[in-house]
């Protein structure tokens, strides 16, 4: 087995009583992706001579040192800076950005709780996308089968987690980018609370619904990471001023009482009946642990991908408005005026899907169509974020599938983009409210691909979302479940 | 009836700063024709009086001490950048 197949806790252990180092952690990682990431293709940039030197430095303070993460390697998705390590966004405008000047406030924090970055994740560009296949490098894989997709747009996060590269990893999720992924791949990820999590030095996509969260192999290592990472952040203004509960505390695997509500539309025609059909055995699964279910109603949620669509792209358009050749990243050649060198430094930069949402959204904040598009989805907005704060004040948690179908396979949807955006129609709705939402598996398809679980608890209510996934995975073993990929691991 | 013509199409395309060939007008054309005709449903929504949500967190103006800190230092910011002189970013001309 691997070292990666035992828990967080269960590995500083092993650490604190020096039966493995820091630096058989980071080699095993250096290792799997020597052996996997030509298939995987889940990195664009490795960390490994400062990793090594780093695994060097803790080693000598094994047993003494008690930080919450200690030596344990990291993968970090490509949109969050980190000083001196390359940073692209899996653009090709930022493809020479390889000297970033700070930290974001998350890889500080993962500094602090001594963890190990072992390198940048692979991504859909500027995190647009629902399958990697919008990196202007190469398509990240799906470790279950190479054919498909991961996922996206955290797709290199979720991937490099099921394919046993690093021991957990970040990744960001502004309509389903860590959820739909961690589906796909089978593994645990967290869209935590808009302003949980302080977004410095995450690239910015759609400022009003991006956050970065935790993917993990199981549900207590998300809530150690997300412990690790969480808090108000002085620069972060919109990040929250609140407590940040120690969310490990509420894995008791006890949900007796607990009150699900399940949104009839999302388990609606457009759900395969797989999908649906490992859905409804977690509900029995929860009714055997002593909760109650209920059906319910999100009678929003069809007009959610419309609504996200208009107000992702417009907080797009203008916050991808910084790459503009002058201060950083690639400028075109021989441009004879400046307004010839932003249009074809953009042009020459940007792919085919980040062009198409930043004039989508220059269209909808144009003068004329403001209030028509941008404002009208605003409004839209406010309903559907109702219709989950209504629910959730008879329910404790929402349940229903993460993603409407498994992954889907590579080539198949890539050019129809309203196909594609589809896709999110389950996670989408969760972003807009602001609330946080897990996926964790529940099972496998007939063609032997994960399936995710989507639980969404009330804002700020992580704790809840924690203990109704965690007693959920306590009770099946869907999580212990690995691909082949590479031959077993030894 | 189509809701973005190519000539929208282009015009948006400069306010956003974007070089695109007349395919790529073309294949654009017909790609957000798609979209906005699918946001479109929204109309079906009655939102007279609804409040627009910018923002989950019913956050109000955040202030901070106006306190200068040390933060990036020039040179290496000049140095991640394509081009520069004399301590400056370097651009082509902006007047004609």
């Amino acid at each position: 087995m691997s070292l990666f197949d035992y828990t967080l806790r269960e590995l500083q252990e092993k650490l604190h009583n020096k039966e493995i180092s820091v630096t058989d952690l980071v080699e095993e990682s250096y290792q799997r992706i020597e052996a996997v990431d030509g298939e995987v293709k889940a990195f664009l940039t490795l960390n490994k001579e400062q990793a090594l030197k780093q695994a060097e430095e803790l080693d000598a303070a094994r047993g003494t040192d008690s930080a919450a993460l200690f030596g344990l390697p990291i993968g970090v998705k490509d949109n969050i800076v980190t000083k001196g390590l390359r940073t692209t966004c899996a653009s090709q405008f930022l493809d020479n950005f390889t000297d970033p000047l700070y930290e974001a406030t998350v890889v500080e924090k993962l500094a602090d709780a001594k963890s190990v970055t072992i390198g940048k994740l692979n991504m859909d560009e500027f995190a647009m996308g629902s399958s990697n296949e919008n990196s202007s490098y190469y398509a990240t894989r799906n470790p279950w089968n190479t054919d498909y997709v991961p996922g996206g747009s955290s797709g290199g996060s979720a991937a490099s987690v099921a394919a046993g590269e690093v021991f957990f990893s970040l990744g960001s999720d502004t309509g389903g980018s860590i959820r739909q992924p961690a589906a796909f791949c089978g593994v645990v990820g967290l869209k935590p609370t808009y302003g949980r999590v302080s977004r410095f030095g995450l690239v910015a996509f759609a400022s009003s619904l991006d956050q970065i969260g935790p993917i993990t192999r199981t549900v207590e290592d998300n809530a150690y990471l997300l412990e690790a990472i969480s808090g108000h952040d002085k620069m972060d203004a919109t990040s929250a001023d609140v407590e940040v509960p120690k969310f490990t505390d509420a894995l008791t695997g006890d949900v007796k009482g607990l009150k699900i509500g399940v949104p009839k539309e999302y388990l609606s025609e457009g759900v395969a009946p797989e999908v649906k059909e490992a859905v409804m055995s977690a509900l029995r699964k929860y009714e055997e642990l002593g909760a109650t279910w209920e059906e319910v109603s999100l009678p929003h949620s069809k007009y959610a991908v419309a609504t996200y669509y208009l107000l992702a792209s417009s907080e797009a358009s203008a916050n991808l408005a910084r790459f503009d050749g002058v201060r950083y990243g690639v400028r075109t050649q021989n441009a004879e005026t400046m307004l010839d060198m932003f249009k074809r430094s953009r042009s020459e930069g940007f792919g085919d899907e980040v062009k198409r949402r930043i004039m989508l959204g220059t269209f909808a904040l144009s003068s004329g169509y403001y209030d028509a598009y941008y404002k009208k989805a605003q409004q839209v907005r406010t309903l559907i974020k109702n219709d989950f704060e209504k629910v959730l004040e008879d329910y404790d948690v929402i349940i229903g599938p993460t993603t409407p179908t498994p992954a889907f396979k590579v080539g198949e949807i890539v050019d129809d983009p309203l196909t594609m955006y589809a896709n999110d129609i389950l996670t989408i709705p969760v972003n807009l409210a602001g609330v946080p939402g897990i996926s964790v598996p529940c099972g496998f398809s007939s063609d032997g691909l994960p399936i995710g679980l989507q639980i969404i608890g009330k804002h700020f209510d992580e704790t809840t979302v924690y203990r109704t996934a965690h007693a959920f995975e306590k009770a099946t073993d869907f999580h212990k479940q690995r691909p082949s990929l590479g031959g077993a691991q030894s | 009836m189509s809701r973005i013509s190519k000539d929208e199409v282009k015009h948006v395309a400069n306010l956003a700063r974007l070089a695109i060939s007349e395919e790529e007008a073309d294949m654009f054309t017909k790609q957000l024709d798609d979209i906005i005709t699918y946001a479109e449903q929204l109309n079906e929504l009655d939102t007279t009086d609804v409040k627009p949500t910018t923002h989950v967190l019913d956050l109000k103006n955040v202030m901070r001490k106006d306190e200068p800190r040390k933060w990036l230092e020039k040179e290496d910011v000049i140095n991640n950048a394509p081009d520069h002189k004399d301590g400056q970013f370097k651009v082509p001309s902006i007047l004609e």
